[in-house]
């Protein structure tokens, strides 16, 4: 049991490392001289200089590396020059946004998918079954950035039942912020619920044809206790991990969606940072979400292995 | 949503307990092709999605003659109408005709799509048949592979483009970089299994030697989970090029193209939904037919993943 768990810790130990070390080239990637492009075509060569030297980049390669792997083990992710403050403290204060949409998002793809994928396998065949799945197929098609464009042009400009776009603290207003977040959580979270959907009905049909719910048939049970009580719960483990998955998932897709509603988030600030050249901020973001994406995922697979001894020992 | 991209594709790799079945029914398709092919044509999704698919390679390759208008030509004094019988689907913001900006941004999306498809393709055979058969290989590049994958798929994407600025090559590329990974431990896995198989020891047996091995008996079993993983590959990127557009961070705003389209409708939504209703509707059939051609090819070349439900 503990020998797997370090097993898997220390696996997140070379992945990290890349994940660094392609955050760090991706300043290399910039055309030309990344400090002229950071800095615009006022800047004098003197400042160039004085920004190169400041970030490291006249040092070879190999020492910048180094650097910044020390940097990053350290909690330093830079500095900004555009809002004049630590990358790190900067993406402190967009997460919350972030973290409250993923949330909601995946209440919304758990609730949704979850049920229909039991109520598709519970009724294979029927007309329940197929239009599900159709839903679920048109789910995993739709853009979720174009999804989110119709709802606000349906249930804010035309019907006026919910804000198109913005976005205030549950601390701060709980009513307001629930209105802010019912538009993007939906659209968000309905992508991902034509995922949970999927697999829910496929774990559920291979949890049907197990013995055990032969068994459970035969001794007469209903079809409503052989489902939701011999079959359900071995087919929620599998459920428990795609959840899982569908949440690092989630962060990714928080980041489009931020932009639509104009969520103050972590994809704002990205995406600013783009627009403003300020590239110690877009490696911070990217890193910090790739390590809570890697993080998330260690989760589970110890989450699970906790719930299906199956794996530990396999 | 953006990250549709990164679930299915990780789904069919992961399914390791049914490699075997995509493995029996690939040397057989590598053998018999013309029974593949009727076997394809019967499957209903491939036929649909296929037909579809058409359509927008039509377009996409008769665009000048489809199209009523130039597509980049601004009319202001046209502005924001509605569709009609001289602009079918409308006019945008700057007076572009909405039917000739879709009709030709299915250009971009095709050209984009097709070929992170091969890129990764070429790139992810490249990669899974140098790590499965060289252990030492192996360790670094599923390593380097799995470091990729930590990344959310649609968040690399934007990081890659914000270093190397709009353009439709840096596009491709950056979407290769971000699906690679994906398609190599798939054709690792692969190739994996079939090393193990009786046909593959015997054709070693008889002294062949390991480039010949690999490409007479190993990467022909390759050719059906790579044209199932390729389908969705190619609908991801279709849907990545549009979310890279509509941020700003993708084909440089002139560039007609579906994503670009939706993100200068969303500005004048109150006044002019079709702006981007329209193109998000190409963009919603495109991905569809996609995953229909990928369903069906699943279940076609790969009859023990029919069964499973997915």
């Amino acid at each position: 049991m503990s020998a797997y768990f370090v097993r898997r810790l220390f696996a997140v130990i070379p992945v990290m490392a890349v994940v660094v070390t392609v955050v760090f080239l991706l300043i290399h990637l910039i055309p030309g001289d990344p400090v002229s492009v950071m800095l615009g075509p006022d800047a004098s060569p003197a400042q160039v200089d004085a920004t190169r030297r400041a970030l490291g980049l006249d040092r070879p390669l190999h020492e910048q590396l180094l650097r910044f792997y020390a940097r990053v083990i350290r909690g330093d992710l830079g500095q900004s020059y555009f809002l004049d403050r630590p990358v790190l403290t900067a993406i402190v204060e967009r997460a919350e946004p972030t973290l409250v949409l993923t949330f909601s998002a995946l209440l919304v793809a758990v609730l949704i998918g979850v049920p229909s994928g039991i109520v598709a396998a519970a009724h294979r065949g029927s007309p329940w079954d197929r239009v599900l799945m159709l839903g679920a197929l048109l789910g995993v098609c739709i853009p979720g950035f174009w999804l989110s464009l119709n709802f606000i042009y349906l249930f804010a400009v035309r019907l006026g039942w919910l804000p198109a776009a913005g976005y205030t603290s549950i601390l701060v207003d709980p009513v307001a912020a629930g209105r802010y977040m019912v538009l993007p959580a939906l659209s968000l979270g309905f992508n991902q619920s034509a995922l949970i959907a999927r697999i829910a009905r496929s774990c559920m049909l291979e949890a049907l044809h197990q013995d055990y719910v032969r068994t459970a048939r035969a001794k007469g049970l209903s079809q409503r206790a052989v489902v939701y009580g011999h079959a359900f719960r071995n087919a929620l483990v599998p459920v428990v991990t795609v959840i899982g998955i569908t949440m690092a998932i989630l962060i990714g897709g928080a980041v489009v969606t931020e932009i639509v509603f104009n969520i103050p988030g972590l994809g704002r600030l990205i995406i600013s940072a783009i627009l403003r050249r300020d590239y110690p901020v877009v490696q911070g973001v990217v890193l910090v979400t790739a390590a809570a994406y890697v993080m998330i995922n260690l989760t589970i697979d110890l989450l699970y292995a906790f719930i299906d001894p199956r794996i530990r020992y396999g | 949503m953006a990250d549709a991209a990164v679930r299915e594709v990780a789904a069919p790799a992961a399914e390791s307990g049914a490699l075997a079945g995509a493995i029996e029914s690939a040397g057989y398709a590598g053998r018999v092709p013309a029974q593949t092919a009727r076997r394809l044509l019967r499957n209903r999704s491939v036929v649909a999605g296929g037909l579809a698919l058409l359509v927008f390679v039509a377009a996409a390759i008769f665009a000048n003659t489809i199209s009523t208008h130039e597509p980049t030509r601004l009319e202001p004094a046209r502005r924001l109408q509605a569709p009609s019988a001289t602009h079918y689907l409308g006019t945008d913001e700057f007076g572009r005709d909405v039917w000739s900006l879709v009709v030709h941004g299915s250009r971009v999306s095709l050209v984009v799509g097709l070929a992170t498809m091969l890129v990764t393709s070429l790139a992810g055979v490249t990669i899974g048949v140098a790590a499965g058969y060289y252990r030492r290989l192996d360790l670094v590049l599923m390593r380097v592979m799995d470091g990729l994958m930590a990344f959310p798929a649609i968040l690399l994407a934007i990081a890659l483009m914000a270093a190397r600025g709009p353009g439709v090559w840096n596009v491709i590329m950056a979407l290769s970089v971000v699906y690679t990974p994906r398609t190599a431990m798939l054709m690792r896995s692969t190739v994996l299994s079939v090393r193990e198989l009786d046909f593959v020891e015997a054709a070693r047996a008889l002294g062949r030697r390991d480039v010949g091995i690999a490409v007479r008996h190993i990467l022909p079993s390759c050719v059906a989970p790579l044209l199932v993983q390729g389908s969705f590959i190619f609908a991801y990127a279709i849907l990545a090029e549009a979310i890279l557009g509509f941020l700003g961070v993708g084909v440089p705003p002139y560039v007609p193209s579906w994503g670009n389209v939706i993100a200068s409708g969303k500005n004048v939504m109150r006044e002019a939904f079709w702006v981007s209703l329209f193109p998000g509707l190409a963009l919603t059939i495109a991905g569809l037919s996609l995953n229909l051609v990928g369903d069906g090819l699943r279940d076609t070349l790969d009859p023990r993943l029919a069964h499973s439900g997915r």
